[in-house]
């Protein structure tokens, strides 16, 4: 296991990048911790799949080092730096059996036939194929394919990182869902490094302690699913993340006031920081219906089984609220922010308040 | 529910029928007509029954012919499609490359046959030839017009410039269809390159090169124009293949009724031959 230290690295598929919209992956400066389970979450093209590749070797960086555990990296060959990665699509050794396909990696490393069959048995349990070890892997579903494409970068203890791109879309959601947290519970077995690439935010608030949000080429935050959730340090977090994302309102700020339109709304303090174009996020959690506060009309609602989805009109804009499910929504309804889950953001990123 | 015929269809695929009949079958019909038959001048016919067929089969002529076919049908293969991987393994895969390599592996394809044989019979000759006044001048006693080895490997040589691209070109293709995630889960894998050619890229060009050694086998089979127009089947018959046997059994000597029955053998073997590699083919696709 290693420590991966992103030292800034910056990667274009340029021959010549010159202005910053040249980079596919602005720079980055990052620590991933040893044994830590990281999840890189973005929309697609915005650079994850590059970092993820950059890492593991297949791509050479721009600008930038990269160091496991201390030690420079960047010039070495995938094969050095001894790195299991599990890509989007199935991989599979269409003429091997499902044995040897696993076998694979260990055999290229000369590892002792005896160490390969103990560590093939194994992983053939743990993705549930031992039926299947002596059958040829091209008769498989795409679903088995994959799970032995998975097997091979779980197959190697001794690996730095394991790195996974995508690894569950093809996968139907019900063994999504097991093979999901058979990799959390290999993590908190063996404390194997993983980093995760999804743009399903479920995959990786579950799988991640930590998560790296990416936008257009570069981190815009990291941190733990609940904080990504409650303090959205970017209103394209606040967006991405939550179901329905957060309700971002163009404001007037003034000391402790919020002004949207003709309503003027109490922040629970001042904002440390004004911009030109200043934002009140709320996400639709904390956004309260009930016979009190701001009065609006209500468009649509969606009963989504556990909770209502009620999507209003608030000064001409769209907003979403939560309701419980066996609440009542009244007959004049009306709004209420609930000061904790307020967040303001100038030019889009998320500034503190003074009390 | 009742069925209704309706044969009208058969006015449609008529014009196709009439067409293969006049082109194929009644030509065909014609030689069976020959087999079995002795001419002489003045359009006399007498019946022979299956003298010729007997005839040919003790012969010890057609079956060194035959056996030259069969020669030069291996070692063409066996040279041909190992050098044909190769070749297309290290072709580029992309940029200004890949269309320069294209049209130069397609060039040999669209010269006419017997302009390839021209080409190589002039191209061979001691006196105004590059290839064979330059292997004289090296030091090799090279003539393939009156050594057979040389004339064998001259014909050989030209055929392995001839037809290697298409090859080349078969094998490129099943090679560009592989997608990158192969290569880079290989790298993952730590696979040495003959591991990636064995495991991912030989696989991927499985049924490409069983179309090549099809189409190759055949050809080199049937292989007339080239070696007539370079050895004319000489130095004394070792180039003689089979074609080239025939023609001379027919339009030569005018010996139409074991000419006809020499025809008839040697199309049974190609339907034979196209038959088995039909089978392999379609059990091997069953298989998958």
């Amino acid at each position: 296991m290693a420590r991966i230290d992103l030292d800034h690295i910056r990667h274009s598929y340029l021959p010549n990048p010159q202005k910053e919209t040249d980079f596919a992956l602005k720079e980055v400066h990052h620590t991933f911790q040893e044994g830590g389970a990281y999840a890189l979450l973005g929309p697609s093209g915005c650079g994850k799949t590059t970092l993820l590749n950059i890492i593991s070797g297949l791509l050479h960086p721009s600008h930038g080092k990269l160091l496991f555990n201390g030690h420079d990296v960047t010039n070495l060959s995938t094969q050095e730096r001894n790195i299991a990665q599990v890509f989007q699509f199935p991989v599979i050794y269409d003429t091997m059996t499902v044995y040897d396909n696993l076998a694979f990696p260990l055999r290229n490393r000369g590892v002792p036939e005896a160490d390969v069959d103990r560590k093939v048995r194994e992983t053939l349990d743990m993705i549930d194929l031992a039926d299947w070890a002596k059958r040829k892997a091209r008769g498989l579903t795409a679903d088995q394919k994959q799970k032995i494409s998975l097997g091979r970068g779980l197959v190697r203890s001794d690996v730095n990182a394991i790195l996974f791109d995508e690894p569950l879309t093809v996968i139907d959601p019900h063994m999504k869902w097991v093979l999901r947290s058979q990799l959390k519970q290999l993590h908190r077995r063996f404390g194997y490094t993983m980093v995760y690439v999804t743009h399903d935010q479920t995959e990786a608030l579950t799988f991640a302690d930590q998560v790296v949000v990416m936008y257009d080429g570069g981190i815009v935050q990291i941190g733990t699913p609940a904080e990504l959730f409650e303090r959205p340090k970017h209103t394209f977090v606040g967006y991405f993340i939550g179901s329905p994302g957060m309700n971002v309102l163009p404001v007037e700020v003034d000391g402790k006031t919020a002004k949207l339109g003709s309503l003027a709304i109490v922040l629970p303090g001042t904002p440390e920081k004004t911009g030109d174009s200043m934002e009140l996020g709320i996400r639709p959690e904390y956004v309260r219906l009930g016979r009190v506060g701001i009065g609006v009309s209500i468009s649509k609602v969606e009963d989504v089984g556990r909770h209502k989805v009620v999507r209003a009109k608030l000064e001409g804009r769209e907003i979403a609220a939560i309701v419980g499910e066996d609440e009542e929504i009244p007959a004049e309804p009306k709004l209420r922010f609930e000061p904790a889950g307020i967040n303001v953001y100038a030019d889009s990123w998320r500034v503190e308040m003074r009390a | 529910m009742e069925r209704t015929w309706n044969n009208k269809a058969w006015f449609l695929v008529l014009p196709v029928l009439v067409l293969v009949a006049f082109s194929a079958v009644i030509p065909l019909m014609t030689v069976v007509d020959y087999s079995v038959q002795d001419t002489f001048g003045n359009n006399q016919f007498f019946w022979a029954g299956t003298e010729w067929f007997e005839e040919l089969l003790s012969s010890s002529r057609f079956w060194q012919a035959m056996g030259r076919n069969l020669v030069f049908s291996a070692i063409i293969l066996a040279i041909e499609v190992p050098l044909g991987i190769l070749i297309a393994l290290n072709m580029p895969k992309k940029g200004w490359g890949v269309p320069v390599c294209l049209v130069l592996m397609a060039l040999p394809l669209l010269i006419p046959w017997n302009v390839v044989g021209t080409i190589w019979q002039v191209f061979g000759r001691n006196d105004i030839g590059l290839f064979g006044y330059y292997l004289n001048k090296l030091g090799f006693d090279y003539n393939y017009v009156q050594d057979p080895l040389d004339a064998w490997f001259t014909v050989i040589l030209m055929d392995v410039w001839h037809w290697t691209s298409l090859v080349v070109l078969l094998c490129y293709a099943g090679l560009v269809s592989i997608p990158d995630a192969f290569y880079q889960a290989a790298k993952i894998d730590g696979a040495s390159r003959w591991a990636v050619f064995r495991y991912i890229q030989l696989p991927k060009m499985q049924r490409v090169l069983l179309i090549a050694v099809l189409l190759r086998f055949m050809d080199s089979f049937m292989i007339y124009t080239e070696p007539f127009v370079v050895t004319g089947g000489g130095p004394g018959n070792s180039t003689t293949f089979l074609s080239i046997d025939l023609v001379k059994l027919a339009l030569g000597q005018f010996d139409l009724g074991p000419a006809a029955a020499m025809s008839l053998v040697y199309f049974l073997i190609i339907l034979l031959l196209s038959w088995v590699f039909y089978t392999v083919m379609t059990n091997y696709d069953a298989e998958r």
